[in-house]
């Protein structure tokens, strides 16, 4: 037994290593991790606090009836109001929405965004090569972005 | 964006365009790789008690170690994040093939290697610790845990915890490697991973490589050393790279044989793709100058008469060309299987950086660290202490090296 004393000590390291490990995850690892899966169980309010950016549209019809409705004529009723002009919660929360006024898209990088012609894209898809469409003429001078056809 | 469009043929999906795992995911298998391949050549000695390869006993022991250190460093630094690796052996996942790897990592490093070192060089620890000064010998003092004691008694102990720890090793080293194959073999989407014969062949090619370093370093710290090179253990260390060599080598034939006959709806892209982009790195590299020529070598020294100087030159070259044909290997495994689209209509192309964090300086640079690494544990655990002489006198440890 006696010479297999530093056997022992080796061990000793090695459960101190492992003690000092669990120490340290006891420390890092989170409070509430796993509690509800892989991850940090406080991470679900954290996301719940965090500002609304888009409002739905919903919202922009409680105001904004008459281009919803115009919208639905057309091939873009599927496409949301806020995928043209951007996250706008903060504008339809506000006392007075005229005063926080959206900028209006640019119809010369927005429409090509999605009707760039690309064989990638699937073949029904509407799409133009617009250098040669429109030759930098923005879109909106020829279609109502909320109603395209022409 | 454009830049990149323009080194795609034909078609591929956006998101194949640019590869995510760089060169740097290349050596990654490659160290590891040589790791398990030097540990196994150690083995050999130990457990099958090989007499004539025990000359690079410690020093495969030591090769391994250093390359285990630098094994997870291409892909810390290909994660961006290293500090977030950690997080692995914190909150581990069940499912992630790559966390299990960091446990089968860190049982292989501390339990196997550092514990078998410790054992084997004990005696010469303890020795140096009462012999040496300064800050040396503290560190040598720390190394002995305090405790002195080499009895006789105390070293037969020590013998016998080695062999165990190397029994428990070789199935580590194989897991081990066999890991790295698994990470890719078990990628059902991309079908030039996808195939259980990926770990087994990673195993292969692991022991090839291993064995061909470790008979490179020997020759080269021998020559360093100005000694004479022990033909014996030199010839027997390459009938071994020989054998394995022709296991790794059918091993592949075999694969490639299934793919060809299979057909499946991927064939015709990756044979393709074998014909062209992959052309110069996969068959002429890997298959002709990195198989079929140092298995023709090393074929030939087990069949003619040669004299001892042709012999070294044949196995320095082989094994060399051997490194080379593996670390291919590991490249057409990892950069090929991100070339072709899954549509199977399209390639890319792969532009190494140059000095990018994932660029080919710092491969370089992480390919010269090991030998860094082993020049520095050479410097504070000599192998050659027993060989040359010193066993009983302490203070000649510096000289010897
Ligand atoms: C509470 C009512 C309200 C809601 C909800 C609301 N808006 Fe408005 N919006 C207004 C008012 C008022 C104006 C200013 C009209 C004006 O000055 O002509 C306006 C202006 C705009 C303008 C700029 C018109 C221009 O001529 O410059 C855009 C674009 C717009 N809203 C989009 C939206 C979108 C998208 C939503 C849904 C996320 C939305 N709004 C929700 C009341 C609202
Ligand atoms: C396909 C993209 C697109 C969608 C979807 C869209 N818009 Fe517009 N909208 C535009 C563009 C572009 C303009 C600016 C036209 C201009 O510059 O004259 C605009 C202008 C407006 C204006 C300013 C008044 C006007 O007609 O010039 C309002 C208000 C508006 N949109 C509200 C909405 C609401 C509400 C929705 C959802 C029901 C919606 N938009 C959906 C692209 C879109
Ligand atoms: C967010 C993506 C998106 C944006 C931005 C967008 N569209 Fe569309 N567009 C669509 C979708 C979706 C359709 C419907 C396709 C279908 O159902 O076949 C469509 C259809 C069309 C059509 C065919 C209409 C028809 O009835 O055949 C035209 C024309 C058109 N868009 C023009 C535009 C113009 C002009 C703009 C810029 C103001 C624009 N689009 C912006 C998604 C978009
Ligand atoms: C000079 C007027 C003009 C301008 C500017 C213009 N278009 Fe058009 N566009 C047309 C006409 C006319 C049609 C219908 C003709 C047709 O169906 O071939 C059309 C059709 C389309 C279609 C439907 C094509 C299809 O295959 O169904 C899309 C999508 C379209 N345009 C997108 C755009 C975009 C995006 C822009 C801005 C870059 C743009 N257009 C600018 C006149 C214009």
């Amino acid at each position: 037994m006696k010479d297999a004393a530093h056997l022992i000590r080796l061990a000793a390291v090695f459960a101190a290593g492992f003690i000092a490990f669990l120490l340290i995850r006891q420390a890092l690892v989170p409070a509430g991790f796993g509690k509800y899966g892989h991850f940090r169980a406080g991470a679900l309010d954290d996301i719940r606090a965090r500002k609304v950016s888009f409002a739905g549209r919903e919202q922009c019809a409680i105001c904004h009836d008459d281009r919803v409705k115009e919208l639905h004529a057309g091939k873009h009723a599927g496409v949301g109001c806020e995928a043209c002009h951007e996250a706008q919660a903060k504008h339809a929360q506000l006392d007075d929405p005229s005063t926080g006024k959206p900028v209006l898209p640019d119809t010369k990088v927005l429409c090509a965004r999605c009707h760039e012609k690309n064989n990638a894209k699937p073949r029904g898809f509407p799409q133009v090569a617009t250098a040669e469409h429109s030759g930098g003429e923005p879109c909106k001078s020829c279609h109502n972005p909320h109603s395209p056809k022409l | 964006m454009n830049e990149l469009v323009q080194s795609v043929q034909g078609f591929m999906y956006p998101d194949e365009v640019e590869l995510q795992w760089s060169v740097l995911i290349v050596l990654y298998p490659f160290i590891t790789g040589l790791v398990a391949g030097a540990f196994i050549l150690a083995s050999l000695e130990r457990v099958f008690n090989v007499e004539e390869v025990k000359p690079t006993y410690r020093l495969a022991l030591l090769t391994a170690l250093a390359f285990l250190i630098v094994a997870p460093m291409p892909l810390q630094l290909h994660l961006g994040h290293p500090e977030r690796s950690f997080e692995m052996f914190l909150t581990p996942h069940k499912t992630s093939a790559m966390a299990m790897f960091g446990f089968v990592y860190m049982w292989y490093l501390m339990v196997v290697l550092v514990v078998e070192i410790w054992l084997e060089f004990r005696r010469d620890i303890v020795m140096a610790a009462r012999t040496t000064r300064g800050l040396l010998g503290f560190v040598y003092r720390l190394m002995t845990l305090g405790s002195m004691n080499i009895s006789e008694r105390a070293l037969a102990i020590d013998d016998k915890t080695g062999w165990i720890i190397t029994i428990i090793g070789i199935p580590s080293a194989f897991l081990l490697h066999g890991y790295v194959g698994f990470i890719f073999g078990s990628i059902k989407a991309n079908p030039w991973w996808s195939t259980p014969l990926m770990p087994v062949v990673f195993l292969f090619s692991a022991m090839v490589s291993g064995i061909a370093l470790v008979m490179l370093m020997y020759m080269a710290t021998t020559w360093l050393r100005k000694r004479t090179i022990d033909m014996r253990c030199l010839d027997t260390i390459a009938r071994y790279m020989f054998y394995t060599f022709v296991i790794d080598f059918s091993l592949e034939m075999l694969d490639l044989i299934h793919r060809i006959y299979q057909s499946d709806e991927s064939f015709q892209s990756l044979d393709f793709m074998v014909h062209t982009r992959l052309w110069m790195s996969h068959v002429v590299l890997q298959i002709v100058i990195g198989t079929v020529v140092p298995l023709l070598m090393l074929a030939a020294t087990q069949v003619l008469p040669l004299r001892d100087a042709v012999r070294r030159a044949i196995y320095a070259s082989s094994g060399g060309l051997t490194l080379i044909g593996i670390f291919a290997m590991r490249w057409n495994v990892v950069i090929g299987g991100q070339l072709f689209s899954k549509s199977f209509l399209g390639y890319t192309t792969y532009k190494m950086a140059l000095t990018t964090r994932e660029g080919l300086l710092t491969s370089i640079v992480l390919m010269i660290l090991p030998f860094f690494i082993l020049w520095a544990l050479v410097k504070l655990l000599p192998p050659w202490w027993e060989t040359s002489g010193t066993k009983t006198a302490g203070g000649a440890h510096g000289s010897a090296v």
